[in-house]
């Protein structure tokens, strides 16, 4: 592939969050008062570092000859000719080492664990990609590693989990309250609150309280970056749409970010609609939530008339989670991004199809953002779809044979 | 940001540790959560508590992500909303128990997205007798829009102060603490580990310096002994962990009522020993 000079300058005409860490009314930092002093201080080690030559350079380092960045853009043609509309561009991060795009975010955050001098990390995970990417990264640099993992996943998503023990990591299955990723991040949260001395909380998508939400943005951002400069190098144009699945929203705000002062290009991400918004039995809080407070930050929240959280549902679990990212939030509120959302049907069907005709294995994630593209690309002649394909689907075989009602 | 008028104010708070100080006295505070582990024990035991000596009540409004809960908590959380607690339902048992007792000081616990979804929760909680507030995902910077809105109608936000709160960060509390400045013993989540009692000594020495709102300590206080220990580095203790495992070990009312009245007692007698 021909050289790729990306821009990382951040847009200019959009300086998110505020010093404090707010995106409008959203973000911020909610968090038990034990947890203030670390959270300064990582703001204020990334605040230095992330303009640091050097930091930059052992970043980019490791994402070109550890994770094997960057990721193709790939013309996905049988696609594009078979639903008859936009041509449908695919930025493959599935082809990341570990086999999505988490890996980084967990590089960039095992670097500032790294000079922080924390000998060990922790994680919370859902799909069990994000707890793969922080074992990984946890292996290589020689870091203790515990990822929290509700119970109900570490079944749903069971390769992951031998993975990451493959890795040394220490994989400890949260049974509390409906045993899914809100819980595992409230159990790490606790970890966190207790060795918070010794430890750096590798939180994996665009939430929690600041600076996460800032931080983990910006390292996801490589995504948008690289893809930006191979539309203009390889297509000639900017697309007309950037579309991208949100649980809590990394993959999405990664490939959004380097193009939200371009103002033709329009931002869609696809929550998971479960068996429907109607019915809400879903996971989609920018569809069908309210203003509210979890796990550190204001946001969009699935939750009852006295605040309780909700229980959510969706095929995939990497999405199945009551919140969503802050920026995500701000974003649809100012529409900048408009926010759909696909039923556990659509994205399976999505699934087969680009397996089918583009002989690539999507995550179950990356299939809403496929099923958007395959209800809207017909009615698009004429203009270009930029997909962000977030993760390869190798961990949801087994979901997948279940729902055929095979057993491997 | 709200500065503290006086060293004590003028609510229940600032009255029962004026009260107590005069006696030469430190205050017992109890928390037991709202609704656990049957919804008719909560009132009697608000009593029971008061009738062994505790001072001041902390009530936990149930919540189904309580992150900075030990275990202990956890389960009553969980066992509170499978009894279908509700926040209105937490003020109705302070009101309920402010029918027989106008004195004591009740101080709602819990968390930040409770209180939101209430629009009027200053009015209502306010109605029915409820004197502080507690929350415990909410920093000063995030809460000064709260702690307005609770003023205007004579309830206090009471601040947190962690071991790993800064100095600077902690005048910054400290001047604006309400009704008494809440120290966190130990790094960790309720109910766990054990406390140092010479680092809370040192700290509490620290924020003394900051502010005559009373300083209460908290997390970690499971018995008489280190009650009495760290009593003497503040002008109050809390108890609740150990409280609400008490309470989910009993089969039925009279026997939780007894049995935190004997623990609150014994709890008493050390601290006053």
């Amino acid at each position: 592939m021909a050289e790729l000079t990306v821009d990382s300058t951040p847009p200019e005409g959009y300086a998110q969050p505020t010093q404090g860490g707010h995106f409008g009314q959203f973000g911020g930092r909610f968090v038990a008062e034990t947890l203030t002093h670390a959270l300064d201080g990582l703001a204020e080690l990334y605040a230095g570092l992330k303009d640091d030559p050097e930091f930059k350079k052992e970043l980019h380092e490791d994402l070109a000859h550890f994770v094997g960045r960057p990721t193709p853009l790939y013309l996905a043609e049988r696609l594009t000719a078979s639903l008859g509309g936009a041509s449908i561009y695919l930025k493959r991060e599935d082809l990341n080492h570990t086999g999505a795009h988490k890996v980084c975010n967990t590089i960039g955050q095992a670097l500032l664990a790294k000079r922080m001098g924390k000998p060990r990390v922790i994680a919370e995970t859902g799909a069990g990609q994000h707890g793969v990417a922080t074992a990984t990264v946890a292996a290589r640099l020689g870091l203790a590693c515990d990822v929290y993992m509700g119970e109900e996943d570490v079944h749903r998503q069971s390769l992951n989990v031998y993975r990451m023990k493959l890795m040394g990591a220490n994989v400890i299955p949260v049974t509390s309250g409906s045993k899914t990723l809100k819980d595992a991040m409230n159990e790490a949260m606790r970890d966190w609150v207790s060795n918070v001395d010794n430890t750096h909380y590798i939180i994996g998508t665009v939430a929690g309280p600041h600076p996460y939400p800032m931080l983990v943005r910006d390292f996801a951002s490589i995504i948008g970056q690289e893809a930006r400069a191979q539309m203009l190098q390889q297509v000639g144009k900017l697309p007309d749409v950037v579309v991208a699945c949100v649980g809590g929203g990394s993959n999405a705000m990664g490939i959004f970010h380097p193009f939200i002062d371009d103002a033709d290009v329009a931002l869609v991400g696809v929550e998971a609609g479960g068996h429907g918004l109607h019915t809400g039995s879903h996971a989609a809080p920018l569809n069908d939530g309210k203003v509210g407070v979890l796990h550190g930050n204001r946001s969009y929240l699935i939750s009852d008339d006295d605040g309780q959280v909700l229980e959510t549902h969706s095929v995939s679990a990497g999405l199945d989670y009551p919140g969503v990212g802050p920026e995500h939030a701000y974003l649809k509120d100012i529409g900048r991004a408009t926010y759909a959302a696909a039923t556990d049907d659509d994205a399976m069907a999505a699934f087969r199809m680009l397996n089918r005709q583009e002989g690539i294995l999507p995550a179950l994630e990356t299939s809403h953002a496929l099923a958007w593209v395959v209800e809207n690309a017909p009615k698009m002649p004429g203009q270009t779809i930029l997909v962000n394909l977030s993760g390869r689907g190798d961990k949801d075989i087994l979901t997948v044979a279940d729902i055929d009602g095979i057993t491997l | 940001m709200t500065e503290a008028d006086s060293t004590f104010g003028a609510g229940r708070i600032a009255q029962q540790f004026e009260a107590l100080r005069s006696q030469g006295k430190k205050a017992l505070v109890t928390f037991v959560t709202a609704g656990d582990p049957g919804l008719d024990f909560t009132v009697p035991a608000m009593h029971s508590l008061v009738a062994g000596g505790a001072n001041l009540l902390e009530l936990g409004i149930p919540f189904s992500d309580p992150e900075a809960e030990g275990p202990a908590i956890q389960a009553a959380n969980e066992r509170a909303l499978a009894n279908g607690m509700t926040l209105a339902k937490v003020l109705d048992m302070v009101a309920e128990f402010r029918q027989t007792d106008s004195v004591t000081p009740v101080i709602l616990m819990g968390y930040l997205n409770s209180v939101l979804a209430m629009a009027d929760f200053p009015q209502r909680a306010s109605q029915a007798g409820v004197d502080g507030l507690i929350m415990v995902n909410l920093p000063l910077e995030e809460g000064a829009e709260l702690q307005r809105a609770l003023k205007a109608v004579n309830i206090d936000v009471v601040w947190l102060v962690a071991p790993t709160t800064s100095d600077a960060r902690a005048r910054d509390v400290a001047s604006n603490a309400s009704g008494f400045l809440y120290y966190v013993s130990l790094k960790g989540t309720t109910g766990s580990g054990s406390l140092a009692v010479d680092e809370v000594a040192e700290r509490t020495r620290y924020l003394r310096t900051l502010t005559d709102v009373p300083l209460c300590v908290g997390f970690g206080i499971k018995d008489a002994e280190t009650a009495r220990a760290v009593s003497e580095h503040a002008d109050g203790v809390i108890v609740g962990s150990a409280l609400v495992q008490l309470m989910a070990d009993s089969a039925d009312v009279p026997a939780a009522t007894a049995r935190l009245r004997a623990a609150t007692g014994a709890i008493r007698q050390g601290i006053d020993a």
